[in-house]
């Protein structure tokens, strides 16, 4: 039951398009199937190592904007007289690129900070992201500034021999972002039930001890930013080309703030948890939006985030874990031997 | 004892002339030993005497000002702990000795980290060295759980183990590494009897197996009761070593150390 349940949820939320006809809605559902994917690359950093990444929105503002430019094309001109022409290229390869790209500034960011820690790291973090958006919001030549970025081509995939594959109408929107969070899980899956992921939740849990037998932390959390920051540079470039416009205020401050809300309130270090927490706080804004002026809206969001937090301290998925662990399963005798020949 | 070979004792850790020195308190003024191949070596001294930093400066967490520790030949000098225990050197500490809030059969897991063989894209890919190797991992720590005694706890949380259980992984963590030598740091402090005496129980069992081991200890009878030879510390030099009987034995460790130790123990 509990091994089929990701394939159940898997075809309830594939279903979605087939019977939600609501623009509207479904612009709320590809929205905030962007920002759970933020928020599940976030989560790996957070949840698993246990740094807390404040800037983790510039990592999704950087694969925006280089899959914006990459698919737009750009002409700039650098210090020294060297100019710059990119033609247009194909909008998958921008993807590629806005991935690749965010993927190795994670690699810098946890390079930069691999001596620094705890609000060492949190500092490091947001530094960063301001100083992203302060280059996308003065270096007009190549983003614009703030007048945006704007005719965005939608995702097209090329497929050889049969032609082209749009992504215009929401529906196929709907589905290019469920796929991508589908293979996002899977990586997140795979690293963190490895010795990889074990090696990654020693050290936040006790760095000493984990040095001590043999642990290259510093290794493992570099490795963790770069998949972190490449994840939400994929989830940069989907926002991008779904939106078709993007200005300096993809780096916005409040978006890393609401990731980590979806994070901690769904459950850290659980990989149901921002797929949950963002679930809840992806929608409540359209909830209350139908009957509640927007300020009302902030309030309520957190009210509910201060309730969510005093309640359900480590998150909503590790509780109900433990409900139904308590009230269906009775503790059985020897577990782990069932474990050892366990094939996930 | 240790051993009836002919030949002369191979030292398989040797520390030489190490000084550490904090500012300007001097923690380790002039350090040399070396513990052979098999044997099992204490380092004693009252509080203070500089015990628990030669362990740091030995395991790689600390820099000394001074001087050098070898370990079969190579010079420990300028590598990272993690590098340390890659050449077989594992280690125990004195308090936080477990992954708290994660069981005990993933702590060792965790332990197991360098027995690994899978790399990125096997794990990435899913590949079936990834899901072999995970499958041997799971048979050692099982072993492993069996060896310190704890198997029967493996389901819990590290976290919620009795005192002398949690010390009990702490070695499980040390042994997961695979080393020929180990290192443990007041294991018995905070231990009850019935606690000290498997776990000397369980240092015997490594001995025998040939493991070397160099241990910090405030208990003495302890120490004499597991020890080959033993090393005294005090204000940061060595003021005697030799065996359990010679140390026993000997003045000025006596007014050092044991008759003040040994009225200490009696008013508890």
């Amino acid at each position: 039951m509990k091994r089929l349940s990701p394939y159940l949820w898997l075809a309830i939320f594939a279903s979605v398009p087939l019977w939600l006809q609501d623009p509207y809605l479904l612009n709320a559902f590809i929205t905030t199937g962007i920002l759970i994917i933020a928020a599940m690359s976030l989560n790996l950093l957070l949840g698993y190592t246990g740094q807390l990444s404040l800037g983790h929105v510039a990592f999704v503002g950087i694969g925006a904007y280089a899959s914006a430019l990459v698919s737009l094309g750009f002409d700039v001109e650098l210090i020294g007289g060297i100019r710059i022409v990119h033609e247009p290229w194909p909008v998958w390869s921008g993807f590629l690129i806005g991935t690749l790209l965010a993927a190795l500034c994670g690699y810098a960011v946890g390079k930069l900070s691999f001596k620094v820690r705890g609000a060492y790291f949190v500092i490091v973090t947001i530094s960063f992201a301001e100083v992203t958006r302060l280059v996308a919001l003065n270096w007009v030549e190549l983003t614009q500034g703030p007048l945006a970025l704007t005719s965005i081509p939608p995702m097209t995939l090329g497929l050889p021999g049969i032609g082209y594959l749009d992504f215009y109408s929401k529906q196929s929107n709907y589905y290019l972002v469920l796929a991508v969070l589908v293979v996002a899980y899977v990586i997140i899956q795979r690293l963190v039930r490895s010795r990889i992921g074990r090696a990654m939740i020693a050290l936040k849990e006790n760095e000493s001890l984990a040095v001590s037998v043999g642990i290259d932390v510093t290794r493992y959390l570099v490795l963790a930013a770069i998949f972190a920051a490449g994840i939400a540079g994929a989830a940069g470039s989907l926002y991008a080309h779904y939106l078709k416009i993007i200005d300096p205020d993809v780096f916005a401050f409040l978006y890393t703030v609401t990731m980590v809300i979806m994070v901690i309130s769904g459950g850290k270090g659980t990989l149901a948890g921002p797929i949950v927490g963002g679930l809840i706080f992806g929608f409540l804004p359209v909830v209350v939006r139908s009957f509640a002026a927007p300020e009302v809206q902030w309030i309520l969001y957190g009210l509910l985030m201060i309730v969510i937090v005093f309640v359900l301290p480590k998150g909503i998925v590790p509780a109900l874990e433990k409900w139904l662990s308590t009230t269906k399963m009775p503790p059985s005798a020897e577990p782990y031997k069932a474990k050892m020949h366990d094939t996930p | 004892m240790s051993t009836t070979d002919i030949e002369a004792p191979q030292p398989v850790l040797s520390v030489e002339q190490i000084a550490v020195h904090f500012g300007g308190l001097v923690a380790i003024a002039d350090m040399s030993f070396v513990v052979n191949q098999g044997e099992v070596v204490s380092l004693i001294g009252p509080n203070g005497a500089g015990k628990t930093t030669a362990f740091n400066v030995i395991t790689g967490f600390l820099r000394p000002t001074k001087g050098e520790v070898r370990y079969r030949g190579a010079s420990l000098s300028n590598l990272k702990p993690h590098e340390v225990t890659s050449l077989g050197l594992a280690r125990t500490f004195q308090r936080t000795s477990v992954f708290q809030s994660v069981t005990v059969f993933e702590n060792v897991m965790i332990g197991l980290h360098r027995r690994g063989r899978s790399n990125l894209l096997d794990t990435l890919l899913a590949l079936p060295r990834e899901r072999k190797s995970e499958a041997e991992l799971r048979q050692l720590a099982y072993e492993l759980l069996e060896i310190v005694g704890i198997a029967r706890r493996a389901d819990e949380l590290a976290g919620s183990l009795s005192y002398g259980d949690q010390r009990l992984l702490g070695v499980a963590l040390a042994l997961a590494t695979d080393p020929s030598m180990l290192l443990l740091d007041e294991p018995v402090s905070g231990m009850n009897a019935t606690e000290t005496a498997r776990f000397m129980e369980l240092l015997n069992k490594l001995h025998r197996r040939g493991m070397s081991i160099l241990l910090v200890e405030h208990d003495v009878p302890m120490v004499m009761g597991v020890s080959d030879r033993i090393v005294v510390l005090n204000y940061g030099r060595i003021i005697a070593e030799g065996t359990p009987a010679a140390i026993r034995g000997n003045p000025e460790v006596i007014r050092a150390y044991l008759g003040e130790g040994a009225s200490r123990h009696a008013s508890h």
